[in-house]
């Protein structure tokens, strides 16, 4: 019997030759995250401990990306713990305003995550890490203390999802659409402690960013982690982005997957999770009864380069409905000059929209573009929960950034080729 | 350990933003998370909840973020103990490293209602609801999650295997 990708990165983690799922085992870890919400607590846990210094100042991450720009007196407290902290610690790796972005979209742009890795964040998203072939998933706080404590983390090694996606994408048809269609099949808690492995004809064919917003969505279905195969295409990234120490792995033919799971996405339309689960997904032409108060294009799912462009194209000589709120969030600094040497943010700006430093902003209901009672927003980010993007009587539909785009246009939910 | 409650009652899927709403999330202190627990799923649940009250829930409890300040809210909320069919995994591993008992069973989220007096004993593993006269058996955890749990969370662990 062979191994999977995740139990090969496991067990070369845990100094052993093998791992199998289900076994516990206690794993060095490469990177250790934290941001402005969680990072916190693991501080005041860590200082409790006594240790005096982190196991590896190179390790230990620290964003603060979630309420900054300091939204408040509270959140402007909470960053300044990080900060302190960073300083004491003398961090390599900790981003202030300025070099900031929204996490999981720096670190792999950074070179800070690579293929074989096994990174640990004090934040859900931390499984985005999957796309580039490295074993990576969220936990709190006091896992996050631990960790910058003894360099390790606990974990039952998971079982894998094989989900296999065939076919070529539509035109308008990317990462997340896939992804949506996915959790929309399995549920919520789908792939619960699962690792979801992503393959297929398409995967091969799809591009990083999409990668990143796939995998990026996995604890949406409840899993541990996802994961896609290093490849031709994470070659290239890795070569262009700088990750060092990394190792390619590879599933074994004859590894075990209690579930396979296929698709064929030639046909597939642009997909919109509607409240209050990502798993409630409905053909983007289900809805276009749908009106909305706020468009937003932005975070760690969607606040790419290739997703501004790709909202870009479509506002292109275009006015959104003057009823629109449109926000464009670019992830990280770097994409934000890349969107103004591109002239990106001139087309959002012309049609009406704003455009806003990196943050993880209104995706978590934090600040810069709250709904009030009653209102609807479409948005490229991850979660539809009830008050996630503001009032516990607002309403958020996920897509694809071009599908928040021509909605923003028509002041309803639209397929991108109404526009 | 034995925890003895009345039932608050909840269905499936459960979220963190439900039990503590990113707009709180500017502060980690307990008592004030404590205020604004599971609030945009009952907003009166913090005025109405007694301490050693007992929380009962569908599959997936705690889906979605990894805020440790979740089970942290419901800890300091007085709340003894939470029963789910299922827990998602950060939810689950913040409330064994924080000490926040948890226990997993089909059987006695589905029959248990809300206002019934229940008492879960941990060490068993057996739920008892006194209003119904029944007994469930909860889901064993794994030895190596009972270390972390009779080490009073995973800090504590740390802390004393260090010593050893």
């Amino acid at each position: 019997m062979g191994y999977t990708i995740t139990e090969k990165i496991l067990a070369e983690h845990s100094s052993r030759r093998y791992v199998r799922a289900g076994e516990f085992i206690e794993a060095n870890v490469d990177l250790a995250l934290g941001n402005d919400i969680t990072a916190p607590l693991a501080i005041k846990e860590f200082e409790r401990s006594g240790k005096k210094k982190v196991f590896d100042r190179n390790k230990v991450v620290l964003i603060p990306d979630h309420f900054a720009p300091n939204k408040d007196l509270k959140s402007a407290n909470q960053c300044k713990v990080l900060q302190n902290f960073a300083q004491k610690q003398r961090l390599k790796n900790y981003f202030e305003i300025g070099q900031m972005g929204v996490e999981h979209a720096l670190l792999p742009e950074k070179g800070l995550v690579g293929p074989g890795k096994l990174v640990i964040g004090a934040d859900s998203h931390t499984c985005t890490y999957g796309a580039l072939g490295a074993f990576s998933t969220g936990v709190g706080s006091t896992d996050l203390a631990a960790a910058m404590v003894t360099g390790k983390c606990w974990f039952r090694v998971p079982q894998s999802i094989k989900f296999i996606y065939h076919g070529k994408r539509g035109r308008w048809v990317g990462g997340k659409d896939l992804i949506l269609h996915t959790i929309g099949d399995i549920g919520v808690d789908g792939a619960l402690y699962k690792a979801m492995e992503l393959t297929g004809a398409a995967i091969r064919n799809l591009p990083m960013d999409d990668r990143l917003s796939m995998c990026n969505m996995a604890i949406e279905a409840g899993g541990k982690s996802g994961i896609i195969e290093p490849d031709a295409i994470t070659r290239a990234y890795v070569r262009k982005n700088g990750a060092s120490k990394i190792k390619y792995y590879k599933s074994d033919k004859d590894a075990v997957y209690p579930e396979i799971r296929e698709y064929d996405i030639s046909k597939l339309q642009p997909q919109v999770a509607c409240p209050h689960l990502p798993s409630n997904v409905k053909d983007v032409g289900k809805l276009s009864k749908v009106r909305i108060d706020q468009s937003v294009i932005g975070s760690c799912t969607n606040g790419r380069i290739s997703d501004l462009r790709i909202a870009a194209g479509v506002l292109r000589k275009k006015k959104i409905k003057s009823s629109v709120r449109l926000i464009v969030i670019p992830a990280t600094q770097k994409i934000y000059l890349q969107a103004v040497e591109e002239g990106l943010d001139e087309i959002f700006i012309k049609a009406g929209g704003v455009f806003e430093t990196p943050s993880c902003g209104p995706c978590l209901g934090g600040h810069m573009g709250i709904l009030a009672e009653g209102e609807v927003a479409i948005a490229t980010t991850n979660r539809n929960f009830v008050g996630r993007m503001g009032h516990p009587k607002s309403f958020v539909y996920l897509s694809n950034p071009a599908v928040a785009a021509a909605s923003a246009i028509k002041g309803r939910i639209a397929h991108p080729d109404e526009v | 350990m034995k925890y003895k409650g009345r039932v608050h009652k909840f269905g499936k899927d459960v979220n963190t933003d439900e039990i503590i709403p990113a707009r709180y999330l500017n502060t980690s202190d307990p008592k004030e998370l404590a205020k604004h627990c599971m609030e945009d799923a009952d907003a009166r649940f913090a005025s109405k909840v007694k301490k050693g009250d007992i929380i009962v829930a569908g599959k997936n409890f705690g889906c979605g973020s990894s805020r440790e300040h979740a089970p942290m809210s419901i800890k300091a909320a007085g709340v003894s103990c939470v029963i789910a069919e299922s827990f998602a995994r950060i939810f689950f591993r913040n409330s064994i490293n924080i000490g926040l008992p948890i226990v997993e069973s089909k059987r006695a989220a589905r029959a248990i209602c809300a206002g019934d007096q229940v008492q879960v004993d941990t060490v068993k593993g057996v739920i008892t609801n006194f209003t119904t006269k029944k007994t469930f058996k909860a889901e064993p955890f794994p030895p190596f999650m009972q270390s972390l749990i009779k080490a009073g969370g995973l800090m504590n662990y740390i802390k004393k295997r260090k010593r050893r």
